[in-house]
């Protein structure tokens, strides 16, 4: 049974909670969750698959499989990638409808925009919309696609 | 490496002293001691300018000028004793050449509003440099667009210099006016703004000199420098923020129509008819931001009882050191190296964000800046989207940039690939 959106939360808060809010080792432990994320394409770097308003370049690609979010992402800076890269976590594999709902409450209990300062947290919420909005679209499309099953 | 003005060989500064007069400076900042290497962005204030903010709205706050009693007199002569420390500070030929604003910026902006928009016309060019940040760009941008005139930039060279046959160049009769920084706030370059300006005069062309970065530590002297307009603010001077002053010759200053109306600035007010008070008064309209005026003399009197040579020797030889230790750094590549440069070193890595540079060195305390600090153009003609800068002041210790080296080492390490 795969982890619950939740569950994964938790999870990255007990992680977190072992780096006793140091700022130094939370930023090289944030880098080394980014490069743990598998590399994307060059290809999908292009310009609609950047996430509008970081200061760093942002590539989110979403898609559906099997009723399944997908994210795969990259970003020319090492911290924004790791930041990412926890969303990609929190969201992999799970149901759009589940993404749209999620309370995303571990930002909070990591302490994160106290070490990520304002400008990067406003790139994060900026990253946070464009998945719930790329959800949405997929649970419209499932709901349009049950509701007309040919 | 040299500045513009005289290095007197030895330091003759008490370091330890000094940073014994600015409260800031001792904290711990993510549980260190504060390294604070932004200078270029705003510089930190010593306790005699804190006293003076606070001794003056303790004793004297009335409003200027225009009160008889006691209060507004005295706050009206603390008010008048900046205008002429910034006078003898500068040496501009009177007291009533320097007239008080809200800072570089707002400095600028006047001056493209009042000479710019009586003075150019359709045709006409303004020539700013390749290394301006964007309040000097932007306001002659819009100035341009509104009189149907064109902007011309003077190109920058890979040291980050201003290159000077092209300038020659691209001077004609139709420059009206030349905008320059004396020292850039990216790349540390001091510019050769006495021959830049000799050149505009050749071609009876007005010459603006953006001191925003030198006026703290270069000896300046508007008259044997020859400028039109020279400006600065407060806050780069160990001053308060929102506070700055320009200068500008008698003959030009008189024939520019006023920027602001209101208070002050009038003679005679009837529905009819507005007559204008005299230079400086008529580009102060409203009540102006006297505390900070006040406070802006007890950082001008700190840094002439420091001495600028002193603090320029000083400045240099951190300068130096900086240079040395950052070539030490793996991957380290310098932006901005010109022959004659002050305070900052600007840096990039190829493959650590310089965001991300900054952002684990405030993990260790180190306040550095990260970005295109205001100098878009710049960073594109260099390639680049931002550089890592610090930037230095008198208060800072070489064991500073010692830290700065090891933050930067231990980044290194860790982000190894």
């Amino acid at each position: 049974m795969a982890q619950s959106i939740d569950e994964i939360q938790n999870e990255i808060i007990e992680e977190f909670a072992l780096l006793d809010g140091d700022p130094e080792m939370t930023n090289f432990y944030i880098i080394e969750l980014g490069q743990k994320l598998p590399p994307l394409e060059e290809a999908k770097k292009s310009e609609e698959n950047i996430v509008k308003g970081c200061q760093s370049k942002v590539w989110l690609v979403p898609s559906l499989e099997e009723s399944k979010m997908n994210f795969e992402a990259d970003s020319n800076s090492a911290i924004t990638k790791g930041l990412v890269s926890l969303l990609v976590r929190v969201f992999q594999d799970q149901a759009p409808n589940d993404i749209v709902d999620a309370d995303l409450f571990f930002i909070d209990k990591i302490g994160m925009n106290r070490f990520i300062g304002t400008q990067r947290s406003n790139g994060f919420a900026a990253m946070i919309k464009q998945i719930k909005l790329a959800a949405l679209v997929n649970k419209e499309r499932q709901a349009i696609a049950k509701s007309d099953p040919k | 490496m040299s500045t513009e003005n005289t290095v007197v060989s030895t330091t003759q500064l008490d370091i330890d002293q000094i940073r014994s007069d600015f409260p800031i400076l001792h904290q711990e900042v993510n549980g260190r001691p504060l390294v604070y290497l932004d200078n270029a962005a705003t510089t930190q204030k010593p306790q005699v300018v804190i006293d003076a903010l606070t001794h003056y709205y303790q004793q004297d706050n009335a409003n200027i000028h225009r009160g008889v009693h006691t209060l507004a007199e005295r706050a009206t002569a603390v008010f008048e004793e900046t205008r002429q420390a910034i006078h003898q500070f500068i040496n501009s030929n009177e007291p009533e050449e320097i007239v008080f604003t809200k800072g570089t910026t707002d400095g600028i902006n006047l001056v493209a509003a009042t000479f710019g928009r009586t003075n150019l016309k359709e045709g006409d060019e303004i020539i700013i440099s390749g290394m301006e940040h964007h309040s000097n760009i932007v306001p002659w941008q819009m100035l341009c667009e509104e009189k149907g005139a064109k902007l011309k930039v003077i190109p920058v060279n890979e040291r980050g210099e201003v290159e000077l046959e092209e300038y020659k160049k691209l001077l004609s009769a139709r420059t009206k006016l030349v905008s320059v920084v004396y020292v850039s706030n990216s790349l540390g370059t001091i510019n050769p703004v006495k021959e830049i300006i000799d050149l505009a005069h050749a071609q009876g062309a007005a010459v603006l000199i953006d001191g925003a970065q030198s006026t703290a530590y270069l000896d300046i002297d508007v008259q044997a420098l020859n400028c039109d307009f020279y400006i600065f603010s407060g806050h780069k001077v160990f001053g308060p923020t929102g506070v700055g002053a320009l200068y500008g010759k008698r003959r030009l200053l008189e024939k520019m129509p006023p920027y602001q109306g209101g208070g002050e600035m009038i003679r005679s007010v009837s529905f009819e008819k507005t007559t204008y008070n005299d230079i400086p008064y008529k580009f102060e309209a409203g009540t102006p931001n006297i505390a900070d005026v006040v406070a802006l003399k007890a950082a001008i009197d700190y840094i002439n009882q420091l001495g600028k040579p002193a603090m320029r020797a000083y400045e240099e030889e951190l300068l130096a050191y900086a240079h040395q230790r950052l070539s030490e750094v793996s991957g380290l590549r310098m932006i901005g190296t010109a022959e004659k440069k002050m305070n900052v070193v600007s840096f990039v890595f190829d493959d650590i964000f310089h965001f991300d540079v900054g952002q684990m060195l405030d993990a260790r305390g180190i306040a550095v800046r990260t970005g295109h600090h205001c100098t878009e153009p710049l960073m594109a003609h260099f390639g680049l989207e931002g550089t890592v800068r610090a930037s230095f002041a008198m208060y800072n210790k070489k064991e500073e940039i010692d830290q700065l080296v090891e933050g930067l080492q231990r980044i290194v390490k860790m982000m190894g690939k």
